[in-house]
Formats: structure tokens, sequence, C-alpha cells
């Protein structure tokens, strides 16, 4: 074909310090198709698109837009080449209306014209079938509709070529689905896309051609319909792989948790979880499915000391049968009972870890309190912090560099690796695999089989479906605050869970 | 009982009032360019200090034009301490903005250091003047300074109180209440408003959006430093008459910079904020209590600023809040 390619790099390469983050990539995208951009976390996805966004500027290479080469030095230059990159983490300002963020930082008339303004939005809502209200503030809406105003404020600047990078991470499944027929509906307009994500099956039923880096470097381009999930990643990864979660069967099963009547209302008096009564077993993994927003942050809370309960119990059942009541114990005795909790918010950074502190000092916040000197010990949580480094494969320059320093996926294998380090026998994680890479993912898996053959209680709230039924031994299905089954994940069906996870909201609705 | 109708009375005075406004113009001139500067994420505490330099350029620019001529006229006078007032005020932001902005130096430190160096810069050169300018060792541009307290023709002497009330005053009053509407125009209505207060929330998303972030925080705190150095401007000119007092000004910049925290950011708002600052300021000389009493009363302007900061924190509205990156630094390749 001889159309011309909507981008393309030559040898780009860039470093930060001594660290490489992209090395001599070269790569296309042609106007009307959706490129995948596949590679493990760090493997230097996110930073080659900021050179075409100008966040970054290339050490080394050339960029070609429409043919003719092109440099980008600030945000503004990409939106005059008609690039719009939604990043990972929305550049939204929370205090102002979709509008407004919308037409910032574009020239025009001194005196704004919010409804001519508001008019050419919704024409650009209605021609792509988005739904947003362009007068609702951002720090009320909800990440799906944030990503919406990221998405139309990239079109209203007339934007050719759109990068999103790892859109999904946090969208609902139904929520996906309506990007990507917005998705598809820009391809049919001419549009060049490139989207970042992990999750391989997305990409597989939306591009067209897949692209993989690996730590830096370019590996190759191929067409999506010649790939399969085992194929791609083993070309990010570099050797062969298997995906299998390897679940186990569960053997010297104990009674660990008793949840009883348990009820907990927001600050607005909302009911968040209505009579949740379950059992929690060691040596085994019980997943926990449910529409985001269910109940799953305010039920792992209540059982951490973390979120105040209405009425109800949970009971731990020690080794020697005696039974501690955790309602009214404060998160550091709970804690100290033996129950952990891992939980990756959306942004990651939020609960859990200090962003300008390092490695070693992020897992020592667990063991701080240790010992009877008044000083700290720091050898064990550096010794602590290496195998960590060592065994989730955490790149790094050093476990002496402060965390936000890290990419996303990195970041978040530090936080659960503490978790599980510290050998709990009730184990809690959310979203453990989060905006993760497929091979990081598995290790987190296999990781938690490994917890749940000690004989740890897991207890595991996931968004994927397909995952949750091949990791878990029993899932708990939870629906606008309140269990709507406990079901075998063995005999399940994913349709079957899906069911039980709506069930309530059509009422409701 | 007694007390109170003793205080009330004497404050619903036209006096008082009067009194009350011309203490709050300076703070009004302060915080108008304190706003500016900090909707665009920088909070300079060097503003105290930039008020004393605002101030003696005036005097500066006063003196040398009264020197240089034998019969001086007062509305070049004005002029020539208005030019040499900015130009001082915008050094001082200058430097302020190439630590922070430039060099990404703490912004505390920067703004309490420039504060410490504008009091030493003003009493330095301000006392300076006295000693060389004659017998009573008091400088005085006096020409100037009774052109800066020039009354509206007619209004201020025909309406009774009305013109006592509203229409006793120099220009550099009216300008500082067109400047705080105008301003909150700026800040609401436009697009570089729009985009400066994006500046001032997130300013990597405001960098992402296309504006250049460097350049809008300059010139917000360039601006914000002269508009506030006209506060100390008005303090030398209209209120001392054209003169100099070692560490006159006081902490009047303190109370500019509390009166931002009054007005939630929006310079409308500190209109009515600066009367009240400028009322509760002086309101210990009405309390019958006698000089021990009137220190605690010399705390109330602090006190209402607290309170304020107790009420917009629980009513927890997010428009009335700092900017979210107020006191941060900005590197657009940083993560």
């Amino acid at each position: 074909m001889d159309t011309v390619n909507a981008i393309e790099l030559k040898n780009i390469c860039k470093y930060f310090g001594e660290v490489i983050a992209n090395k001599d990539i070269s790569l296309e995208v042609r106007k009307g198709e959706i490129l995948s951009l596949l590679g493990e976390n760090g493997s230097g996805k996110t930073t080659l698109m900021n050179m075409l966004a100008g966040i970054y500027f290339p050490d080394e290479g050339e960029i070609f837009v429409d043919g003719k080469e092109v440099k980008i030095t600030c945000p503004a230059d990409a939106f005059e080449l008609g690039i719009g990159m939604i990043h990972q983490h929305f550049k939204l300002i929370e205090t102002f209306t979709a509008a407004e963020n919308i037409i910032l930082g574009l020239p025009g008339a001194e005196i704004i014209k919010m409804n001519e303004v508001i008019d050419k939005i919704n024409d650009l809502v209605n021609r792509y079938s988005f739904e947003l209200d362009p007068t609702k503030k951002i720090y009320n809406m909800s990440v799906s509709e944030k990503q919406t105003v990221e998405i139309v404020k990239m079109l209203y600047r007339g934007a050719n070529i759109l990068i999103l990078d790892e859109p999904t991470a946090v969208l609902t499944p139904q929520e996906t689905d309506r990007l990507f027929d917005v998705l598809r509906n820009m391809r049919n307009d001419g549009k060049a896309i490139i989207i970042i994500t992990h999750k391989l099956h997305e990409m597989l039923s939306l591009s067209d051609r897949v692209a993989v880096l690996r730590k830096g470097e370019y590996i190759r381009t191929v067409q999506t319909k010649d790939a399969t999930e085992l194929s791609l990643t083993e070309m990010m990864v570099g050797e062969k792989v298997t995906l299998d979660i390897g679940r186990k069967e569960p053997h010297d099963i104990v009674k660990r948790l008793e949840v009883k009547n348990l009820k907990c209302v927001d600050k607005n008096n909302v009911t968040t979880l209505d009579n949740v009564s379950f059992d929690v077993y060691g040596g085994e993994v019980l997943g926990i499915a449910g529409i985001a927003g269910s109940g799953q942050k305010e039920l792992l809370e209540a059982i951490a000391g973390l979120q105040k309960v209405e009425s109800g119990s949970i009971v731990y059942c020690g080794d020697n049968g005696e039974e501690t009541e955790l309602i009214g114990k404060n998160p550091l005795e709970i804690r100290n009972v033996g129950v952990a909790l891992s939980f990756v918010p959306e942004d990651r950074l939020g609960m859990g870890l200090v962003a300008n502190m390092d490695l070693a000092d992020n897992v020592m916040l667990r063991s701080y309190r240790e010992g009877k000197s008044s000083f700290v010990n720091r050898k064990d949580p550096r010794k602590k912090t290496e195998e960590i480094v060592d065994e989730l494969k955490v790149v790094t320059p050093s476990i002496s560099t402060p965390i936000r320093k890290l990419s996303g996926g990195n970041v978040q294998k530090v936080l659960v690796g503490r978790e599980i380090s510290n050998a709990p026998s009730v184990l809690m994680t959310a979203y453990a695999v989060r905006g993760l890479d497929i091979n990081t993912s598995y290790t987190i898996y296999h990781l938690i089989n490994e917890q749940k053959d000690h004989g740890t209680a897991v207890i595991y709230v996931g968004e994927d479906l397909d995952v949750l039924l091949e990791l878990a031994d029993r899932i708990l299905v939870l629906c606008a605050g309140k269990v709507t089954g406990v079901v075998d994940a063995r005999s399940v069906t994913k349709e079957q869970v899906g069911l039980m996870m709506t069930k309530h909201t059509e009422e409701v609705m | 009982m007694n007390i109170i109708l003793i205080i009330l009375k004497r404050i619903f005075t036209v006096t008082f009032i009067q009194k009350a406004v011309t203490q709050g113009i300076p703070m009004l001139f302060g915080a108008s360019g304190e706003i500016m500067t900090e909707r665009s994420g920088n909070l300079n505490l060097g503003i105290p200090g930039i008020m004393y330099m605002g101030g003696v350029g005036g005097l500066v620019g006063a003196f040398i034009y009264e020197q240089s001529v034998a019969t001086p006229n007062g509305w070049i006078g004005v002029l020539c301490a208005l030019i040499v007032s900015i130009l001082f005020s915008l050094a001082g932001g200058l430097i302020y903005s190439i630590l922070t902005i430039t060099l990404r130096v703490n912004q505390n430190v920067s703004g309490l250091a420039l504060t410490t160096f504008g009091v030493g810069f003003g009493n330095f050169l301000g006392g300076s003047l006295s000693r060389i300018s004659g017998t009573a060792g008091q400088v005085s541009v006096y020409v100037t300074g009774m052109t800066f307290r020039t009354k509206i023709p007619f209004l201020s002497d025909h309406l009774g109180i009305v013109s006592d009330i509203l229409f006793s005053y120099g220009f550099l009053t009216y300008l500082s209440i067109i400047l705080a509407v105008f301003l909150t125009w700026f800040l609401f209505k436009t697009r570089r408003g729009l985009n400066l207060r994006a500046v001032g929330e997130d300013p990597a998303a405001a960098d992402a959006a296309g504006i250049n972030v460097i350049r809008y925080k300059y010139v917000a705190t360039c601006t914000g430093s002269i508009i506030s150095g006209l506060g100390g401007l008005y303090f030398v000119m209209e209120y001392l008459g054209g003169t100099w007092q070692n560490n006159g000004f006081g902490d009047r910049g303190w109370l500019a910079v509390a009166l931002v925290i009054l007005a939630l950011w929006k310079p409308a708002r500190a209109i009515w904020g600066s009367i009240l600052f400028g009322g509760l300021y002086i309101l210990f000389a009405y309390i019958p209590f006698g000089e021990a009493a009137q220190e605690i009363f010399k705390m109330l302007p602090y006190v209402v600023t607290i309170i304020v900061l107790v009420l917009s924190s629980v009513r927890n509205s997010k428009e009335n809040q700092a900017p979210k990156s107020l006191g941060l630094s900005y590197f657009r390749e940083d993560r």
C-alpha cells in the first residue's frame, strides 16, 4: 500500500541518567489502524509514548508525522501535529468542569463563551457516542467519566493520532466494552490509535497489529490475527513461558475467620455492606467478585480495622482454638494477630507506600516497631527488600531509589511483595495485578498459591473473572453490598458469576 | 453591657471607618498580588519584604525628582514614584521567581529570606535618605505625598457623610478596589485566567494541555509582586504623606498574606476582608481596658483568619481551598 504512515519513529533512544529507557526503537503507525504496544512493566512503552506527546524529548533518533520529520519539544507541539495522549494518571484539574478542562490551554477569544464550547463538545460527544456532561466537575466523576473527558479533550483539539496508556486498567468490563466501541468508531473515521494495555485478550480483540518492546528495545510488530496470548507473552518475555496458574487442591483446611451479619455505612449514611456473612479457611483462596464499588473495599477494610462497623462480628480463630473478636481492635492489633491487607488502589501509591521514601524504607514501614532498641533495625528490612526485588524482578536502579521514580507496575510489586513477605495467617489482597504485565501477574498468582500451600487463608479481590475462576477455590459474589452467593470456583461458569454480580443492580436502577 | 456600648459608640463613627479603610488598603494590594502569585502555585512569603521594597522605591523616585527641580510638580512626582516603586517590586519578584521557578529552591525558605532582605533593604534606603535629606533627620517628599492624597473633586465634599465615607481617599484606594474586581474577573472569566488557575492546581496537567507553565508562573509572580508593592507605596505616600519611618509598615505584610486565606483566593472578597482587617487592626485603640489588654486585641485579625480556615475546611468545598500544588516546584521530566 502506498498510504503515508501517520507516525514513523526511527532509531529513538532515551536515557534517564544511567538508565536506558528506550534504545534504538523504530516503529510505524498507519492511519485507520489500532496498534497495541506490548511489553513488561518498565520496558519503556510509556516513555516512548511520552516522547510523542512532548513530555520527554528523545536523546537520539527521528520522528516523522505524515511523512515529514518533526521536533516535538513540548505538549503544544504535539497538539499542533494532531497527537493526543491520554495518560495513565489523568491530567485533569479536579476543581474544573469537564468543559473547562477540555478548552484548557487552547488559543481563542480571551473572554470564554462557555455556551459555544459546550455546544461543540456535545457535537463531538454525539458523533462518537460518548456519554458526558460538560458542566460536571471532575471531582464528582467516576474514573471512566474522567477518561471520557480526556478522550474528548484530545478530539476537541483535532487529534488524529490518539495514544492511550493503559486505558482499561481501572475500568469495569462494561465500561471497557463501551470504550472499545468508541475506539473502533474512531479507527473507522481514519484516526490512528496506539494503545498500551496488559490485558492480552483485550489487545487481541481490539487491535490490528501488535508491537512488542522488551527492556527498552524494539522486538517486532505482528498482525494481531496471527498472534495468540502465548506467542505474544513469549515475545515479550523473551523465553518460553507457560500460562498456567497451577491451582492445587486445598489441603489441611482450618477455619480462620468467621464473619457474621456484617453491616457498614459510609459517612453519607448509605449502607455499603449489608448483612454479610461468610467463613474464610486457611489453606484456600477465597475470591471476591463484584462490580467495582460493590463493597469489596469496605469489606477488606472492616476486617483490617480501617472501617467503622455498624453491627455484626468478625471472629479470628487461632491455631489453638481460641477465638478473638476483631471488631473494636485497632489496625495494629489486628495486624499483630496475623491479618494482613495489601490493597492496590486506583492510583497505586495512595495506600500503603510513601512516594518519597526508598524501597527499603517502605518495606520497613511494616517492621520498624519490632525490637526493644530505640534505634530501628535497618539490616533486616534491606535484606527483605532485596529478596522482594529478586523474586518479583522489580526493575529499579537500587533499593535506595525513591518509590516514586519506579514505573507503576514495579511500585505494585513492592507493595504486594511486602505484605506476602511477612507471612501472615490471613492475607487479603485487592487488585494485586492491577496494571501489571501478564508475566508479573503470573508471578503474583504463584506467590498466592504458595501462600495457600503454606496454610495461609487468602482473600483475593479481583476484577478479571477468568483469573478468579482459575485461581480461587471458592468465590464470594458481592452485589451492592450484599452477598449474592458463595460458589465453588471449579464448577461455576463465568456467566453464572456475572449474573450474580448484577442481580440487584437492575432492581436498583 | 456598658463596655460593649462604649466600644460600639466609638466604632460607629466616620473617622473609625475612614481609618479602617486607610489601614486596609495596603493589605488589599498585598493580598491581591499574593493571590495572583498563589494562583500560579507559588507561595510567595516574600510579599511583606516586597511591600517594603515597593514603598521605599516610591520614596526614592519622588525624592530624586523633587531634589532635581526647583519647584516640583506633584503629578510628575507621582509618576516617578510609581515607576521606581514598580521597578523595585519587580526586582523582588524576579529574585523570587528565578530562585523558585528556574532553580526550584524551596519556596518557603526563599520567601522568608526575601522578606528579611526586603525589610532591611527598605530600612537601609529609607534611613539613608533621612540622613542625607537635611537638618530634621526626616526625609520628606511633601509635594508628591500631598498629590497622592488628592481627593476626587466635587464628590469628596458635596455629599455630606457619603463623601466622608466613600470619597475621602486618594486615587490609590480606588485603584486597589478596581484592581481587585478586575483580577477576579480575569481569573474566572478569561482564558488566561483559566490557564493560570490550572497551573496552580496541577502544573503537570496544565503542561500536558499545552500551557507554558514556566511563563505563567513568572508572569503571575512578577505581576503579583508589583501589585503588592503598590501597597507599600500607598503606605509611604498616602498614609505617611511622603516620608519614611523605619519598620513603620510593621506586620501589615503578614496580614496581607493572612487576608489571602480570609478571601479564599478571590481578590474581590479581599475588598471587604481588607476593611475588616483594617478595623480589627486598630480596634485595640478603642478598647477601654488599658494598655495591657490592647496587646490581646492586636491578635484579632489572626484569630479571624484561623476561624475562617476552620470554617472553610469544615465546609470542605473543593473550590474554596488553596491551589492544590501551592508551594511545590514543577519540573516536567520529574516523576
